[in-house]
């Protein structure tokens, strides 16, 4: 009780922190209940293109005459998806290496690692490209795309936590008991180390959002789902005369990754042991 | 019949000392230790000479590089691969680092609980039952069961690695420096309870330690180690006649001693304990020993019975004339 | 007798969740020029917090409260300017601690750790401030002084640094060496040859030492005068062999019988009970709940600090009533 208010409390003792919450807040707000209130179909021609603001469409409409409000409710929808969806899958795969890596160290830990190296090495964004262009394209796929190029981060901090973990004296206790590796590894030592990774798959949201705008802006994302990245992509064309139209989705991406990581950094400064002292 | 019995333990650790070289740590270099039902053995020496190597071989926690372990006359590689659990339940492990050894996000009661589930050793609903009565036998109210061990003091989380071995009813607890890190009016009241559960269960200890004056009381028998080999090693009547290994007797001059007569001069070794990469030549203890002659710098002593304990010295025989005088000697009866 | 250091009603707090911890409580003692006065008590009595605020250098993210009069000659050393104390560290006080690894830079060879404060506070040259360093390590008898002064600390081992935190302390020959156990971090040989070599310079040099420990035997080897702390206050004070041979606070008996591993029948004698922490101390005396002597009137109020032999003093209503240990 005491325990999780105070931890509520040091979470939200700073301003950056309750502004990145609340911004989030708004955001998923709106992506969860603004497609059922506002039931404007995104992809249908409603009016002339390139409309300004009006009371009829409140952020006018796009190229082709669709709704961009539709399209921002929608696109945030998709967006917090595949972020968050993404990220659990990167958080997921980085626990499972960097946990075997870690604990069991030896061979299991360089054959590991060099694999690990390897997705560093390779520029994500290229690596994707090339998932992206040999699978269809479907919104799946991304998100699993997103989740196979993350892994790896996730990967090295767990691995270097479960090594530090894994020479201390209560690990070799339940050793001795005859404790299996797999209860070792899953409920002794995770519950002591899920601090820094939550920490870290937090901030990987926020990335991973990034990373789908940027695919949808070159058009290689689903096509029969909007997205920010992809309005952005349909404003560029026409940037001089109807600017407005890329701005809109851009400010949203800004604003939901700056919300994300205001809220994650506040995360950390909570989670992090050594300034819980003050 | 021998519970424990060590026989030639070797550990030796590769290191790599960078540029693709490497080296060899001998942190256990052939020991043998015995180890009666009910017994207390105690390993001293300073750090660095092998005596958590040792104890973590003795535990099943690591392989020694050669050497056997036998556990009532089974070898112990074999039992950790026919029956791993039958080996847990006889051998535990009690640790030096109060903070380290215990997890700090698991409840008292669910650390001391961990062995009785995992062995299956009462049913569960008579788990709780069980790990308040180990509570209680290790001096600890039962309400600590539900407690973090943040809130525990640092004599207090020993207790519990105490109460977390004791629960699968073990033939041997080794304990590594159980005591070092804590205070000493602390110190003593957890050395009783170890003594008390030995009486109360007739459970053995292999007792490490670096402090020779807090073994003697508990000990029935004592070796002493020096980069990793037992200098000397006999049964406990040899704190009261005295040390022959002039390592055993420097140990033993150079702790502290309140009343210590002022004029006493106590000669003090010269420099470090050498690396155990490369161990010296001949006996591993002549470059420091206010005894050595030319053949201690060749030949290395064999650990031979002498006065009725084990001394690896060139000069134990000598060693033991000065120390005793004549008819003490005599009454002494040294073969 | 004339006083080197003297400590009047030094209080020293931290603030926490639950207001300002005492840490440090009403403690008067004083240093003789050449002499060695050791602090001993368990963990957390305060041992560190007092030895810490005399040459003012408690981190100040911790935001200590301190209050009463630290004189170093005469002078006040709390609420003195920071450059100004800075000045006095090193040609007055020299302090070691107990971690050696952790008080020597990693990144810097020994030789510059050693030059720079002969550099500084006794404005030295380069070369003569290596000289002077070759002949400190020689006389903290480190082997090889020339080859040393190029070398970085983790090539050393634990007892040969700190002989040279020591060589450093020494580098100004301070008249008040402050050494927060020293030895704790060691190994006996080790230790043994540590505190001769403190003891042999305290000697040579005629410097005072304020040793802190937790080991009565340290002190019985190495001390002049000995402080007995218990949960931030001074319990006993007195010289070393009167206060080891006939103790007259409940306290230091049982510390002393712990610490001569005294036994019977296999068992040790025990203090019962735990030190209790800074926000859970009893009103009167701290010692009241763990003292086989405790009567009502422990608990009514702190205890006053009174005579109770040659040169001895106890805080304890029930001091006469003690037996020699
Ligand atoms: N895992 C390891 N890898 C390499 N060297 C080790 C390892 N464990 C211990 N050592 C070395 O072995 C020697 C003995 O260590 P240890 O058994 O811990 O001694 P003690 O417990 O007596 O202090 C030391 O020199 C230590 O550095
Ligand atoms: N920087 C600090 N912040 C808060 N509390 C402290 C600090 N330093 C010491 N204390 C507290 O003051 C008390 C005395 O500590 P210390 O002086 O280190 O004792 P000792 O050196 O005798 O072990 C302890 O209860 C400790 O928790
Ligand atoms: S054999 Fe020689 S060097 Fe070794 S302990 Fe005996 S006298 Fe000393
Ligand atoms: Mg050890
Ligand atoms: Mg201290």
């Amino acid at each position: 009780m005491s325990r999780s208010s105070d931890f509520l409390r040091r979470l939200f003792s700073s301003w950056t922190t309750a502004l990145g919450a609340v911004l989030l807040f708004i955001i998923v707000v709106a992506a969860i209940f603004g497609p059922i209130v506002y039931t404007v179909d995104p992809f249908e021609m409603l009016g002339r293109p390139a409309q300004l603001p009006s009371a009829r469409f409140p952020l006018g409409t796009d190229v082709s005459g669709r709704d961009i409000l539709a399209g921002i409710l929608n696109g945030a929808r998709v967006s917090l998806i595949v972020g968050l969806a993404a990220s659990l899958g990167a958080t997921l795969i980085g626990i499972v290496i960097g946990a075997l890596s870690g604990y069991f160290g030896g061979l299991i830990d360089d054959t590991l690692m060099r694999i690990t190296d390897f997705f560093l090495t390779v520029p994500n964004f290229v690596l994707l490209l090339v998932i992206v262009s040999v699978f269809t394209s479907t919104i799946e796929v991304i998100t699993l795309a997103i989740a196979f190029v993350s892994w790896p981060s996730v990967a090295r901090l767990v691995r270097s936590e479960f090594a530090s973990h894994a020479s201390r004296e209560y690990v070799h206790a339940c050793r001795g008991l005859g404790m299996s590796h797999m209860e070792i590894m899953g409920r002794q030592i995770l519950p002591n180390v899920m601090a820094p990774i939550i920490v870290v798959s937090s901030l990987m949201v926020a990335s991973a959002i990034l990373t789908e705008a940027g695919l949808s802006f070159l058009g290689l994302s689903d096509p029969d789902i909007v997205s920010w990245g992809y309005m952005i992509g349909v404003g560029r064309t026409v940037l001089r005369s109807a600017w407005w139209m890329a701005a809109i989705p851009g400010v949203m991406i800004v604003l939901a990754v700056l919300a994300i990581n205001l809220v994650g950094e506040g995360l950390n400064d909570a989670l992090n042991p050594r300034m819980r002292q003050r | 019949m021998t519970l424990l019995k060590v026989h030639k333990l070797v550990r030796h650790f590769p290191v790599s000392r960078g540029f693709g070289s490497s080296a060899i740590v001998r942190a256990v270099d052939g020991v043998d230790l015995e180890i009666a039902p009910g017994e207390t053995l105690a390993i001293v020496g300073e750090s660095g000479c092998g005596k958590s190597s040792l104890a973590r071989c003795v535990a099943g926690l690591d392989t020694a590089t050669s050497g056997k372990v036998e556990v009532e006359g089974t070898d112990s590689a074999d039992m950790l691969t026919a029956d791993p659990m039958r080996f847990r339940r006889s051998i535990q492990m009690v640790f030096q680092d109060p903070y380290s050894s215990v997890n700090p996000r698991r409840r008292i009661g669910e650390i001391i609980g961990d062995g009785l589930r995992l062995h299956k050793l009462v049913p569960r609903a008579q788990r709780a039952e069980r790990v308040r009565e180990l509570l209680e036998q290790v001096g600890l109210a039962a309400d600590y069961a539900d407690r973090y061990p943040h809130e525990l003091s640092g004599g207090q989380r020993q207790r519990v690695s105490i109460a977390r071995a004791l629960a699968v009813n073990p033939r041997l607890i080794v304990c590594d420096e159980p005591v070092s890190a804590l205070d000493v009016s602390v110190q003593a009241q957890v050395m009783n309870l170890l003594v008390r559960l030995q009486r109360d269960h007739g459970v053995a200890y292999l007792f490490i330690s670096h402090d020779l004056a807090l073994v003697r009381h508990i000990a029935h028998k004592v070796a002493v180690m020096y980069l990793g080999q037992v200098v000397e090693s006999g049964d406990a009547a040899i704190f009261d006649q005295g040390f022959l290994h002039p390592y055993a007797q420097s140990l033993f001059d150079a702790a502290p001693r309140i009343g210590r007569p002022e004029g006493e001069e106590v000669e003090l070794l010269e420099g470090d304990v050498p690396s155990p990469i490369s161990p010296p030549s001949g006996c591993r203890f002549h470059t420091r020993c206010p005894q050595t002659i030319d053949r201690c710098k060749v030949e290395a002593p064999d650990l031979r019975p002498v006065a009725g304990r084990d001394v690896r010295c060139h000069r134990a025989e000598e060693m033991l004339a000065r120390m005793m005088p004549p008819q003490a000697e005599a009454a002494f009866g040294t073969g | 007798m004339t006083s080197l250091l003297t400590v009047k009603s030094l209080c020293v707090g931290f603030p926490g969740k639950r207001g300002v911890l005492p840490a440090v409580e009403d403690l008067d003692f004083h240093i003789a020029p050449g002499e060695t006065l050791a602090i001993v008590g368990e963990s957390g009595s305060g041992k560190s917090t007092a030895a810490l605020s005399i040459p003012g250098l408690l981190s100040r993210s911790s935001r200590p409260v301190v209050s009463g009069s630290v004189r170093f000659e005469g002078q006040e050393m709390l609420n003195m300017p920071d450059r100004k104390l800075a000045r006095m560290r090193g040609p007055d006080v020299g302090m070691i601690f107990q971690d050696p690894s952790t008080s020597l830079n990693p990144v810097f060879t020994i030789g510059r750790q050693i030059c720079e404060p002969l550099r500084t506070h006794m404005g030295l040259d380069a070369r003569a401030a290596e000289a002077r360093a070759i002949e400190l390590l020689e006389l903290v008898k480190v082997s090889a002084p020339e080859q040393r002064l190029a070398q970085y600390p983790h090539n050393l081992s634990g007892g040969m640094r700190q002989r040279v935190m020591i060589a450093i302390a020494l580098a100004c020959s301070p008249r008040l060496l402050i050494a927060d156990e020293p030895t704790t971090a060691l190994d006996v040989t080790v230790q043994a040859q540590v505190l001769r070599l403190i003891s042999g310079l305290q000697k040579s040099l005629g410097m005072a030492v304020l040793l802190i420990t937790h080991d009565l035997g340290v002190v019985w080897e190495t001390a002049d005068r000995v402080i007995v702390m218990y949960a931030g206050r001074k319990v006993e004070e007195g010289p070393v062999r009167r206060i080891l041979s006939q103790p007259s606070h409940p306290y230091t008996e049982g510390l002393l019988r712990a610490a001569r591993k005294e036994g019977r029948d296999g068992f040790l004698t025990e203090i019962p009970g735990v030190v209790p922490p800074p926000h859970q101390r009893p009103p009167g005396c701290a010692f009241e709940p763990r003292c086989a002597r405790a009567i009502a009137a422990c608990r009514a109020a702190v205890p006053a600090i009174r005579s109770t032999g040659p040169g001895q003093v106890a805080a304890c209503i029930r001091a006469e009533e003690g037996q020699p240990a």
